[in-house]
């Protein structure tokens, strides 16, 4: 048997004495995909950053090609053959995407002039291959969260990679986007490209990949061919107990609305949307990325201006025309990205969650850090919010738990309508049911929730009803049996005539 | 015993963990600077020397006051040195106008304060509304002040025939000068403003991330527009105290390299220059380090022409060492 691509011999490595990955032996061949799966923390990400040479292994011993790897950085790793797409996207925003693509590694015509028309060329020929409509002169700053994938995938595939690992590529991504991704990927692989895969979603894992690696707090769990393990034993695996019932018990909702908004209108990317919400309800919101629904949620709150239209709360009509309208009416919001409009990374945990609901907190014009501590050390038991110490700052927190600060942020504010927009983006499966016995215990203390969400095993499992958008517009409110994935579906791509 | 004694070991460990070097690398650098000072020169712990020093140190530190919520709220301000001119030339202005009595000084030092106010709103405003970037807008404002100071002086010097008018700039109180007081008392009050208040922690909030700040129903414009109001106005308390010293203020020199001081001295204090974090009693040290400094250049019989030098390789000394600790 030829040797492996990438060899590990009891890889370990620690931060400030804390291991953070354990002994890990494996053997990855060539033209394999491998996929990598762990909650967060499991040491997935140390991992692969060891291989990329971001990191340097406290123990242990690294094979590429059979040869040792004495110190690895990144771009040794480069030149090796290794490419990373990232979780975050490393793109330079006033570029275009051909330019983006070649960056540091230009084509060039003659010692002084790049060749710029070759250089597109190759650009297009890329985006032809991922089936992508992308140009190769549109700027970064222009283009969709999903076309930047895309570019960050073309970026990686352009350089003649013998391993290529991919995080979360799929995040951001359609269905119909992540088929193309996917025979990529197979067509790579017969070429003999390696792929390293990272995802959450165990679906597309067992799907697309050879063989799946399970870490779990920094330790190797299972390694198995995908074909002889299934999602459930996946998931268990990587919680490291049997998972019963990820989605909670639905409660029934009253009947009368406590949000009802009517014709709602934002300069093109909100058209017309009319819904209403009743009392101790989980509204769900689908739809394809770009279809609106964040920017409905955040003309709802008052981030962006509304141009026509009204919003009434238990049948009074209200002007909210910013977000402090917003909090003062009861209408919380948990934005969806949480690095850049949820929480402060450099503020600690209190002044996190006290950030909106400061005035609560004011005696005699000042603010009583006693009373934030009391509050903060109520929400950190009640959330089980792993924290270093009270006083840490967001920055050292995981993911999870930062998210579960941000959620307490918006909480803090008492509110009695609570938006989630991608509650459960990027974070592992146990923190992901937290998070939906969170909802469901709002619900059943008559809080009524918008819940919108990219996954629609989600939004079927969470929601009393479910709001499709397209393009702006609320294509079908669904109830009942109707909400089933192929009916979201035909709204969501405005394929539902064709059905009915 | 031996467990209390460990625990106490270990909670001693945690404190200094805590410690956040920002906070305590000012204080640190000025004592060894103070002691450095006091070997190198005999004159250096007179108590004349160091009323001196602080003396003339209250000026940019007043202003360093309000530069520093300015620069936590992610901005800056250049244009306090030539506010500083304008408003003390208004201030001499209006006291030969009434006559130069205890009135006229009142009336003189109220104009002030709500003039220099209304130049930071000035500032506050087209930063805020206009959306132009600040560092464009108080350059512009830096060459109108200072433009309209000559304009109305006719490049002239502004005299105040008051008398009563230098006891306030040139009086003492407990053997400490007057203004150093003012820099006190404006410092309490500034640094429970920027730790303890709404007002202080959403500034921290804006220069920490802004669209954090606006989806947490902060109203950032609002806050931004507020550090410039605050900037200005002490601007014109230093203006008042600077007029009151001198009984004069001369339209070419009055307030020049202000702004250079003043953000010199909240870097060096320890706010971050990208925003989002600082303190007030950093600011406070970061202006003595400063004063110190330029009173051993003087008392070492250093060329005053190189004192410039020496103040900007502190400045950009202090923010590399903020950039290797970030």
């Amino acid at each position: 048997m030829a040797e492996a691509l990438v060899k590990t011999e009891n890889i370990a490595k620690e931060f400030s004495g804390v291991r953070v990955l354990n002994d890990i032996n494996v053997d990855i061949e060539r033209g394999e995909i491998f996929g990598l799966i762990g909650e967060n923390g499991a040491g997935k990400s140390t991992f692969i950053k060891i291989i990329n040479g971001i990191y340097q292994p406290t123990e242990g011993r690294f094979f590429f090609e059979g040869e040792k790897v004495k110190r690895m950085n990144p771009f040794r790793a480069k030149k090796l053959g290794i490419s990373t797409i990232p979780q975050e996207f490393n793109l330079v925003d006033h570029l275009n995407v051909y330019e983006n693509i070649f960056l540091g590694q230009e084509h060039k015509k003659n010692a002084l002039l790049l060749d710029q028309k070759r250089m597109k060329q190759l650009t297009r020929d890329l985006m032809e291959e991922l089936e992508a409509n992308i140009s190769p002169e549109d700027r970064i700053d222009e283009i969709s969260v999903a076309q930047k994938q895309m570019v960050e995938i073309a970026k990686a595939i352009a350089y003649e990679s013998k391993l290529l690992i991919m995080d979360e590529p799929t995040t951001v991504l359609t269905s119909n986007e992540i088929d193309v991704l996917f025979s990529l990927m197979r067509d790579l692989s017969d070429q003999g490209v390696t792929i390293v895969y990272i995802s959450h979603k165990l679906r597309e894992v067992n799907k697309i990949c050879d063989r799946v690696m399970v870490l779990r707090d920094g330790e190797f769990v299972s390694l198995k061919p995908t074909n002889e393990v299934t999602e459930h034993e996946m998931a268990n695996m990587m919680v490291g107990r049997e998972l019963n019932q990820m989605f909670p018990e639905m409660t029934t909702p009253r009947e009368e609305p406590v949000l009802e908004v009517k014709g709602l209108s934002n300069d093109g990317l909100v058209t017309d949307a009319s819904f209403h919400l009743k009392k101790g309800e989980i509204l769900g919101f689908a739809g394809l990325v770009g279809a609106g629904r964040t920017e409905l949620a955040e003309t709802i709150i008052g981030i962006r201006k509304q141009t026509e239209g009204e919003i009434l709360i238990e049948g009074e009509k209200k002007e909210i025309s910013s977000p402090r309208r917003a909090v003062n009416n009861g209408i919380a919001y948990l934005p969806e990205d949480r690095q850049a409009t949820g929480i402060i990374t450099n503020f600690e945990v209190p002044k996190n969650i006290t950030l909106i609901s400061l005035k609560k907190y004011i005696q005699n014009f000042l603010i009583s850090q006693k009373k934030e501590r009391e509050s903060t050390r109520k929400y950190i038991d009640e959330f089980n919010i792993q924290v270093p110490s009270i006083n840490a700052r967001l920055e050292t927190l995981s993911g999870g738990n930062q998210q579960k600060v941000s959620l307490v942020k918006s909480l803090d504010t008492e509110p009695e309508i609570f938006i989630f927009d991608e509650p459960t983006r990027g974070i592992d499966v146990s923190a992901k049911m937290d998070i939906f016995n969170f909802i469901n215990e709002l619900v059943e203390s008559g809080i009524s929730v918008i819940f919108i969400s990219s996954e629609l095993e989600e939004i079927i499992g969470m929601s009393n009803r479910v709001a499709v958008m397209r393009e702006g517009k609320i294509t079908g409110i669904l109830e009942g049996n109707e909400i089933t994935e192929e009916k979201i579906m035909y709204h969501a791509t405005g394929l539902e005539e064709r059905v009915v | 015993m031996k467990t209390t004694s460990k625990a106490y070991l270990n909670k001693a460990k945690e404190l200094l963990k805590d410690l956040d070097l920002n906070q305590y690398g000012p204080l640190i650098a000025l004592i060894v600077l103070v002691i450095i000072s006091s070997f190198a020169s005999p004159y250096f712990l007179k108590w004349r020397n160091i009323t001196n020093v602080l003396r003339q140190i209250s000026y940019t530190g007043i202003i360093a006051l309000g530069m520093t919520f300015v620069i936590i709220a992610g901005g800056i301000d250049l244009s306090v040195g030539s506010m500083t001119a304008f408003v003390g030339g208004i201030v001499i202005i209006l006291l030969n106008h009434f006559g130069g009595g205890m009135f006229a000084i009142l009336i003189a030092i109220g104009a002030a304060l709500l003039m220099g106010a209304a130049a930071g709103a000035f500032n506050g405003l087209i930063i805020t509304k206009g959306k132009v970037a600040p560092f464009i807008v108080t350059l512009g404002t830096w060459g109108m002040f200072r433009s309209l100071t000559l304009y109305i002086s006719g490049a002239g010097e502004f005299r105040s025939n008051s008398f009563l008018f230098p006891k306030l700039g040139m009086g003492y109180f407990l053997r400490i000068p007057i203004p150093v007081w003012v820099l006190l008392v404006m410092a309490i009050f500034y640094g429970i403003l920027l730790n303890r208040t709404k007002f202080g922690r959403y500034a921290c909030a804006v220069g920490s991330n802004e669209r954090v700040a606006k989806y947490s129903a902060i109203n950032v414009q609002r806050i931004k527009f507020i550090t410039y109001i605050i900037t200005g106005f002490n601007v014109a308390v230093t203006s008042v105290l600077l007029s009151s010293r001198l009984n004069s203020i001369n339209p070419t020199t009055a307030g020049s390299g202000f702004e250079l001081d003043a953000i010199a001295a909240v870097i060096i204090g320890g706010t971050a220059l990208s925003g989002g974090t600082g303190s007030i009693l950093g600011t406070l040290i970061g202006a003595i380090i400063l004063g110190i400094v330029n009173n051993m250049l003087n008392l070492l019989g250093v060329s005053p022409y190189l004192q410039g030098t020496v103040r900007g390789l502190v400045i950009i000394g202090a923010v590399l060492i903020q950039r290797k600790r970030g």
